[in-house]
């Protein structure tokens, strides 16, 4: 009941907004105040609407330290439904389940490293996002220094490049070379 | 010429290999799973159609068989059914059906409408057992040796080639293949 009052109220203010919107040219700076007042009003409907959906998982723990602890190991795990997003990000029914296993597992005391391992041997390496460093995942650890291995000796070249320039125009300035024989820059 | 030409070079080899990455993005076998080689993970469930019957892995010990993990939502199950019913049909191994996070009721319906090939249906009601056998896309089959072993793993739906040139061989292999 409460809820089909609410968007009503949200429609109503809705319409009122684009009311307002349409007398933009006529616009004063009280009317200017109302409009976003009706906005934030609208944004504290949209959340108040939202609860329900995040209640629908009631994950209990008994203090602030293990919620962390669930918090930072699902954020780690990729969800193998829908392999861009996180356990903590996804909404898939799998991920929901996995999240509850999590939950139960570290309620039955047991470490990161279990629980990583009871992934790992379901769904593979991949559903770690900081993978092992072993044969096939070297390129991925190693690839970024390598990167800047590159750019340093391209660097170091141009840098070597440009100093010998320097030089070659302040030897020729020092031999006392007439003017008219320096290379133009 | 040189400054030109290497962050060209370099483009193409970008592009080159985002290319590829497109192509692979969606071949879900690149993902192997870790449980080839490995025992099927337990399971004690009951029959679909008659819930006082409970099967286990035990119990399935000493021939092969292929657990075929499917549901009613389930679009792409019901288009590689013709060949789950085929391979069923051939009787070569038991084709054991696993409908999971599925209503009963909504699971014999698609069974009425689509046929039920299966030797035999096991029902995991909440997909705790698909968590085990690390299943995240349906179907998903898995082909076990006599020992309990899990030789094979198709993730997404069987095709006709698959069992002729995957399945089938490793099954004429096994000992004791007859069913």
């Amino acid at each position: 009941m409460k809820l089909s009052e609410g968007l009503s109220v949200a429609g109503h203010d809705l319409a009122m907004l684009t009311t307002a919107g349409l007398n933009m040219g006529q616009l004063k700076s009280g009317c200017l105040k109302i409009g976003w007042l009706k906005i934030g009003g609208l944004i504290f409907l949209a959340l108040l609407l939202s609860v329900p959906v995040q209640a629908q998982e009631p994950l209990v723990f008994e203090n602030q330290q293990m919620q962390d602890r669930f918090d930072a190991l699902t954020f780690e795990l990729r969800c193998a439904v829908c392999q861009n997003q996180s356990l903590a990000d996804s909404d898939a029914p799998l991920a929901h389940d996995l999240r509850r296993e999590i939950h139960d597992m570290m309620m039955a005391g047991q470490s990161n490293e279990q629980i990583k391992q009871f992934m790992v041997d379901r769904y593979g390496d991949f559903v770690l996002y900081r993978p092992p460093v072993q044969a096939n995942t070297w390129l991925l650890w190693l690839g970024p220094l390598l990167m800047l291995l590159i750019g340093g000796l391209v660097l170091r070249a141009n840098i070597k490049k440009r100093s010998a320039l320097l030089n070659d125009t302040n030897n020729l300035e020092n031999t006392g070379a007439p003017e008219n024989t320096r290379k133009p820059e | 010429m040189n400054s030109r030409t290497l962050p060209l070079i370099a483009f193409a080899l970008l592009i080159a290999l985002l290319m590829v990455g497109l192509k692979i993005a969606d071949r879900k076998e690149l993902i192997p799973s870790p449980l080839i080689n490995k025992p099927v993970p337990a399971f004690d469930l009951p029959v679909l159609g008659n819930p006082q019957q409970r099967l286990s892995n035990e119990s399935m010990l000493g021939k092969p068989y292929l657990v075929n993990f499917w549901a009613s939502w389930c679009v792409t199950c019901a288009v590689e059914h013709p060949v789950v019913t085929a391979l069923a049909n051939a009787n070569k191994l038991t084709v054991l059906g696993m409908n999971f996070r599925d209503e009963r009721d909504d699971a014999m319906a698609w069974l009425n409408k689509h046929g039920d090939p299966y030797d035999i249906i096991l029902r995991d009601a909440d997909g705790r057992i698909s968590i085990d056998f690390g299943v995240y896309a349906a179907p998903e089959s898995f082909l076990v040796d006599p020992e309990g072993i899990i030789v094979f793993k198709q993730t997404g739906a069987l095709t006709p080639e698959i069992v002729q040139n995957e399945i089938l061989p490793r099954v004429a292999a096994m000992q004791g293949g007859q069913k």
